[in-house]
């Protein structure tokens, strides 16, 4: 069965409250989960307090903030901090997103966590540490749908060629940055993550599927033929809900289902 | 079964045993017994309706029609599919040992298979006057 309870040595326990920063006049109070692989401890929530007058305004301007004047300890993966890299994805809020691209004022909180801000890794993947989850499998998904084009005719003197509708068709596709704030969204990615390639990896599938120039496209819907592969998608629509890029990963494996029943029926 | 050893590469534990080449007849299945129940659950209410507060002699006189036995047949038929791969979906959602899995699917079938039989018995029963 799907299992509901962590093990005991998973359990979230309260974790320390650091003091408010002195002489701060706009305060906004951060739970945050913390998780180190070094010691036996249980995961458990820090609680921080940023100076709001002295911090940008996004989620990871006042993680930055509280790594650098609080606690050095607090790790999270960042680069970019303008939502194209993908590294800073976590779960804010109860909502997947990017953490340079999330405002700290959309984040009101609700029920226990009304007025301060909750910050979890994305949910249902093993921790590496605090907010670092491990993204291997998510990655060999995507590489398992081979996202790159593939052609077996000759290669033209210059580029494919490509017409102008033809390449519109990509977009919508080619923008995911790959950060699996959907896939990490989905419960049956939950459930089943193993076989079920996930809104992510499904998405990019489709985005070679659609590509003019490809010229493998009954090979790569041969792949995906699977009840656990594609099939696992039931349109929760959590994946499109979540993504920080406004995609639609469920309308992209619709698409994808629907090529399968036209080759068929 | 394929170890699942650490050693093994991300890739390879993806890939797994390959696709399984299937799923498609299900999915379309799934959707085309959606559609049939659609119309034929009204239909169905229709003859409930029609039936109520009438005696028994009257029930079997319009469940005898051929019409309406024919249609209320195919709601049953319909019915059992349609039920038997939607739990097979909840099934293959949320069991995960291999054992019980393959256990509850085939307890999925019979149970299905068994209703449907009952019912079309009853059906038949009831049309060619048992």
């Amino acid at each position: 069965m799907a299992e509901f309870n962590l093990p005991q040595n998973s359990r979230l326990v309260e974790g320390k409250a650091w003091p408010k920063p002195a002489g701060a006049s706009k305060l906004t109070e951060f739970k945050i989960y913390r998780w180190n692989p070094d010691d036996t401890e249980n995961p458990r929530t820090d609680t921080y307090f940023v100076d709001r007058e002295d911090c940008g305004p996004m989620v990871l301007d006042a993680l930055i903030w509280i790594k650098s004047k609080i606690d050095p300890t607090l790790t999270f993966r960042r680069s970019c901090r303008e939502g194209i890299c993908g590294s800073c994805a976590m779960n804010m809020d109860g909502k997947n997103g990017l953490a340079c691209t999330t405002g700290i004022d959309e984040c009101g909180g609700t029920g226990k966590n009304s007025g301060r801000v909750a910050i979890y890794p994305l949910p249902h993947m093993p921790v590496i540490k605090d907010l670092v989850p491990d993204l291997t499998r998510f990655y060999a998904q995507h590489a398992s749908i081979e996202p790159w084009l593939k052609t077996t005719s000759p290669a033209p003197e210059k580029e494919w060629a490509q017409e102008k509708g033809d390449r519109e068709k990509l977009d919508g596709l080619y923008e995911c940055i790959l950060c699996a704030c959907c896939s990490t969204s989905c419960p049956s990615y939950w459930w089943n993550g193993d076989r079920y390639l996930g809104p992510a990896a499904l998405l990019q599938a489709y985005r070679w599927l659609i590509d003019s120039r490809d010229e493998a496209t009954g090979e790569r819907l041969d792949n995906l033929e699977d009840p656990f592969r594609l099939y696992r998608c039931h349109t929760i629509m959590n994946c499109a809900n979540a993504c920080p890029k406004g995609l639609n990963p469920a309308k992209a494996i619709a698409e994808v289902k629907k090529m399968m029943v036209t080759r068929q029926v | 079964m394929l170890s699942e050893s650490s050693m093994r590469t991300p890739l390879a534990r993806v890939r797994g045993l390959g696709s399984a080449k299937s799923g498609t007849g299900h999915f379309w299945l799934q959707r085309v017994t959606a559609v049939a129940n659609v119309i034929l659950t009204i239909i169905f209410l229709g003859v409930v309706i029609a039936l109520v507060g009438k005696p028994y002699p009257a029930a079997i006189a319009l469940l005898s029609h051929p019409l309406v036995a024919i249609l209320m047949l195919l709601f049953v038929v319909s019915g059992a599919v349609h039920m038997r791969i939607g739990m097979q979906v909840v099934i293959e959602d949320y069991i995960h040992g291999e054992g019980a899995k393959i256990a509850a699917v085939m307890a999925n079938t019979f149970f299905a298979i068994a209703i449907g039989a009952a019912c079309v018995f009853a059906l038949l029963k009831l049309s060619f006057g048992g």
